[in-house]
């Protein structure tokens, strides 16, 4: 149950991130989720879309360097600790995390963790089977 | 003066020298070096065909191409047991240009170089200390050896270290200086940081070489080391340092015409050009033995001027270095072609030859910055791994031109191409002016 994310380098110039959007809006393509992360000289831009093929096609098309990138979508109970657990259960499975995310749902009872980590299949296979409730991409896409 | 008899030598006098310096240099090639010998008889020439100095234009031209093609002694014309010394500079795809001495063209360099300093004003009495680098460049030795037969209290700091070398220059009591004319001004600064008045010490002159300055910077060097400052010209090939030197009139640089025969050319189609006329300077030693250069092509572009000078110097003058005829850059004194960074580029494999280099002067260094267009294939979504892509690249150019450089990864065509060609190179140093 992994799921796609769309990574966009960014060099660090004003108005990059408002043209990006502006290309997935005339696409008609909905941004669920994103998250920066950036140096001194440039950034990486983090999005969960609802037709990642589509948003990769447009945006190389406009010339931006763009990957898909393997991440999983964790639903976390929006409630005291509940991250917390999550993190335990993977520490335990010895799931090394590259970086990672949050966005919150439609329904506001539960919140939505992105995590990239180091080997996404084995991840996946180590979670399947346990408390930690992985969201597929048609639940993500449109949750 | 240091030689006046060869230096103040009345023209026809030289000619006649230069010519006898010249058949004597041509029958040594000939009769030592298959490549020269191949290239004279493709050109239908022998030795015996040299009647006038003016036959020169007959030779074939060496290029910095045949001396990599010959690396690393292929072009040597003495015995290696006659070879004492081996200097090395950059060339443009990775490969070192080697360079060899005798003894006695060790004898002719020191000679040239302790002409060099006599004529920047310097003597026994002179305390030198020589900030060029040591080692496989010519510029720290060259200097050296020039200095030790002037008589002069010789200080070699080399490169780097710059308080230690403000330190020295104070304790010392140093007199002369002689470095690249960018890192002076920055030990003029590093000076000022510290506190120290460098027109309150004994200071009084700089010998600056190894990468093209322009008047300005001369009298910002001068107005800020309290210093009369002496432009000096050479190439590691045709020697190293002391191939052409100001005199205190300074108005171009006098060659050393005895052992280097100065040609300007029309880049384009080889012709020589008259004096007066810009072009590309060649030369042709007359008295080396272990790497004589029939007609090089420096790649740079100057004058030739033969009118009298007012110091007595009966020599042709050059004017100081107008620029490149190729891409090449010089940054903090070593030789820098972008086909170098690209060719580390390529061999990384990850990294797509879309680049840029911008060279600016900060805090009177060069800075160097390699911008990088990321591909998809080297993009990865993860902080860690662009920044080791990065350490990856630097660490690899480093290792190749022996220079600090900053990589800065870019967006893909954000590199401005002018009809479809990348542009390789932003020099925003300003080198060549006045
Ligand atoms: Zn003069």
């Amino acid at each position: 149950m992994k799921v796609k994310q769309i990574s966009v380098f960014l060099e660090n110039k004003s108005g990059r991130l408002a043209q990006v959007t502006k290309i997935l809006g005339d696409n008609r393509i909905n941004i669920r989720a994103l998250a920066i992360a950036d140096t001194a000289d440039y950034g990486i831009l983090r999005l969960i879309v609802n037709d990642p093929a589509k948003a990769v096609a447009v945006l190389r098309a406009e010339g931006l360097t763009v990957r898909e990138t393997e991440v999983i979508a964790v639903e976390v109970p929006d409630q005291p600790g509940g991250l917390a657990a999550v993190l335990q259960e993977l520490d335990a499975k010895g799931i090394n995390i590259e970086y990672m995310y949050a966005f919150v749902g439609k329904t506001a009872a539960n919140a939505i963790v992105i995590f990239r980590v180091e080997e996404t299949d084995r991840a996946v296979a180590l979670l399947e089977n346990s408390r930690v409730k992985l969201l597929p991409e048609s639940e993500l896409y449109h949750y | 003066m240091w030689s006046p008899e060869y230096e103040g030598m009345a023209a026809e006098r030289r000619r006649e020298l230069q010519f006898k310096r010249l058949k004597a240099t041509v029958e040594r090639v000939y009769n030592r070096v298959a490549f020269y010998r191949k290239k004279m008889e493709q050109a239908g020439i022998t030795p015996a065909d040299l009647r006038s100095l003016d036959d020169l234009k007959y030779l074939p031209f060496t290029t910095k191409e045949d001396l990599r093609l010959n690396y690393p002694f292929g072009l040597f014309a003495a015995e290696l047991d006659e070879v004492v010394r081996i200097h090395a500079s950059s060339g443009t795809t990775g490969k070192m240009t080697v360079v060899g001495y005798t003894k006695n063209d060790l004898g002719v360099w020191s000679e040239v170089m302790a002409r060099s300093i006599t004529s920047a004003g310097g003597g026994r009495h002179d305390r030198i200390q020589i900030a060029y680098g040591y080692g496989l460049f010519t510029g720290g030795l060259g200097a050296h050896y020039g200095a030790e037969l002037v008589g002069a209290m010789v200080v070699p700091t080399s490169g780097g270290n710059t308080k230690r070398q403000l330190q020295v220059m104070r304790d010392f009591g140093v007199t002369i200086l002689a470095c690249t004319p960018s890192y002076a001004l920055y030990m003029a600064e590093t000076a000022r940081e510290e506190g120290l008045d460098l027109h309150a010490l004994p200071l009084r002159v700089g010998i600056f070489g190894a990468e093209p300055w322009s008047e300005q910077m001369r009298q910002r060097i001068e107005a800020e080391l309290g210093i009369k400052a002496y432009d000096i010209y050479g190439l590691s090939e045709i020697i190293g340092p002391g191939v052409a030197i100001e005199c205190a009139e300074q108005n171009g640089l006098h060659i050393m015409e005895d052992h280097f025969l100065p040609e300007v050319i029309d880049p384009a189609t080889g012709r020589p050009l008259a004096d007066g006329e810009k072009g590309e300077l060649v030369f042709t030693t007359l008295t080396k033995e272990a790497f004589p250069l029939i007609r090089y092509r420096t790649r740079d572009l100057s004058i030739l001027y033969a009118e009298a000078c007012a110091c007595g110097r009966t020599t042709k003058r050059m004017h100081r270095i107008l620029g490149r005829t190729d891409d090449m850059l010089i940054i903090r004194g070593v030789n820098v072609f972008p086909s170098q960074i690209e060719s580390v580029l390529l061999e990384n494999g990850d990294a797509t030859p879309h680049y840029q280099l911008v060279v600016d002067r900060k805090g009177n260094l060069d800075d160097l910055e390699v911008r990088v267009e990321v591909s998809e294939e080297m993009f990865a979504s993860e902080i860690r791994k662009l920044e080791a892509l990065e350490a990856n690249i630097k660490r690899k150019i480093e290792s190749a031109l022996g220079i600090n450089v900053r990589v800065k990864l870019v967006e893909p065509k954000s590199i401005p191409r002018s009809e479809g060609k990348a542009v390789r190179v932003v020099d925003r140093r300003n080198l060549y002016n006045g």
